[in-house]
């Protein structure tokens, strides 16, 4: 019985030890909050059924994507009958205004990074770009082409 | 009763040729159903006007009109260079011409774009299909797939595709929201604006040329623009001895 304050102490070194990721996220200020996108106020329907966006929304976009590079299409008839432009910045965007408060949200809080945005650009940004570069839209007869 | 040898192997053929038949039928009718071509034949081209075009020599308003549609970014360094359309020295772009074109035009820097080829090398030697031939003769590219291992770049015999050798996006003057940028690692080159042609418009180059002086067309149609101009007067394309059928006519 000589042990028991060594034992408890021991004890309460483990527990404070294993209960370690609890208080970090505390402390970063983390809950068990899931994300919260910001929804379009205009519009109440997607392109497609709530339900099937939040699932299926990158097949879609692949899909889209496809469709307009390789085949040429424009026009896709949901499955309701509307016909949307198969665009990511015009469509998708038009309503979703913000990538920062929209995709962001989620996919930050999932750790799935996008390759989407390195090309296609967020309207909100554009908006704010302005002209970096004196030398306006390549003047002049630049070139070493063959 | 048996077969010989013969007999066999050539009812084997005929046995693999009637189940060839109604796939090639069915894929037939899918497409009649989804009525894409049969309609009217298109062969998207171009026709340049060199005389109109060098009537105003330092103009390059088709350079700045297809660099802003585009997100064609400007960098100095020439070794990094990105260009979709440009202007360059006619004996450069025609090293194979007469000598009485050369007299004519020696110096003079004139408009070069992708030829967008009947029969183009850069689709042929790319591993990924990331570049294609469409139905309308537009050479797509599609930069989802483009690894940049700029096998076509070696193949263009015009130097018409451009590789990002740096992040672009720091280097464009006007973003326009409504085309993507590139990213450091793919190629790019003129499209022929598939996007504009899609919503019915022409080639923002072609648009915005204050002496009309690019045609551009639907090579299939016999009372288009394009033709007319190519049947009244003699055009030239860029070394056709390579056999690359290039359908960037310069109009002389």
């Amino acid at each position: 019985m000589r042990d028991r304050p060594l034992i408890l102490a021991g004890l309460l070194i483990f527990l404070v030890v294993i209960t370690t990721p609890f208080w970090y996220d505390r402390a970063a200020g983390m809950t068990a909050k899931g994300p919260e996108p910001k929804l379009p106020v205009a519009e109440r329907r997607c392109v497609e059924a709530t339900a099937y966006m939040r699932a299926s929304h990158m097949d879609l976009l692949v899909s889209w994507r496809d469709r307009v590079v390789r085949q040429g299409e424009t026009t896709y008839v949901a499955s309701d009958g509307h016909h949307y432009t198969m665009s990511l910045s015009k469509t998708c965007l038009d309503c979703h205004k913000s990538k920062a408060d929209f995709c962001d949200r989620c996919h930050n809080y999932a750790a799935v990074s996008l390759p989407c945005w390195d090309c296609h650009v967020d309207p909100s940004l554009a908006r704010r770009a302005v002209p970096q570069l004196a030398r306006a839209g390549g003047a002049g007869p630049r070139g070493s082409g063959r | 009763m048996s077969i010989n040898r013969r007999e066999f192997i050539g009812a084997g053929f005929s046995a693999l040729a009637l189940l060839g038949t109604p796939a090639a039928g069915k894929e037939e009718k899918a497409r009649a159903e989804a009525g894409t071509p049969a309609a009217q034949p298109t062969r998207w081209a171009m026709a340049i006007d060199v005389r109109r075009c060098l009537e105003l020599p330092g103009c390059v308003k088709c350079v700045a009109a297809c660099n802003r549609a585009h997100n064609v970014p400007a960098l100095d360094d020439a070794r990094h260079e990105v260009k979709w359309i440009w202007k360059q020295r006619f004996e450069d772009l025609f090293p194979s011409s007469g000598a009485s074109l050369a007299d004519a035009f020696k110096g003079k820097a004139i408009p070069a774009l992708c030829n967008h080829c009947d029969n183009p090398p850069c689709v042929r030697v790319c591993p990924t299909q990331a570049t294609w031939k469409r139905a309308d003769g537009i050479v797509m590219m599609d930069w989802h797939r483009c690894i940049g291992c700029r096998y076509c770049m070696a193949a263009c015999p015009y130097g018409s595709r451009s590789f990002n050798w740096v992040d672009p996006r720091p280097h464009i003057a006007t973003l326009n929201p409504d085309f993507p940028t590139r990213t450091k690692g793919v190629v790019e080159k003129c499209n022929l604006c598939e996007e504009r042609l899609a919503v019915g418009k022409p080639p923002a180059c072609v648009e915005v040329c204050p002496q009309k002086a690019l045609v551009f067309g639907n090579l299939d149609d016999p009372d288009s623009a394009l033709r007319g101009v190519l049947r009244s007067r003699f055009s030239v394309q860029r070394k056709p001895e390579l056999g690359t059928r290039p359908q960037v006519y310069y109009v002389i």
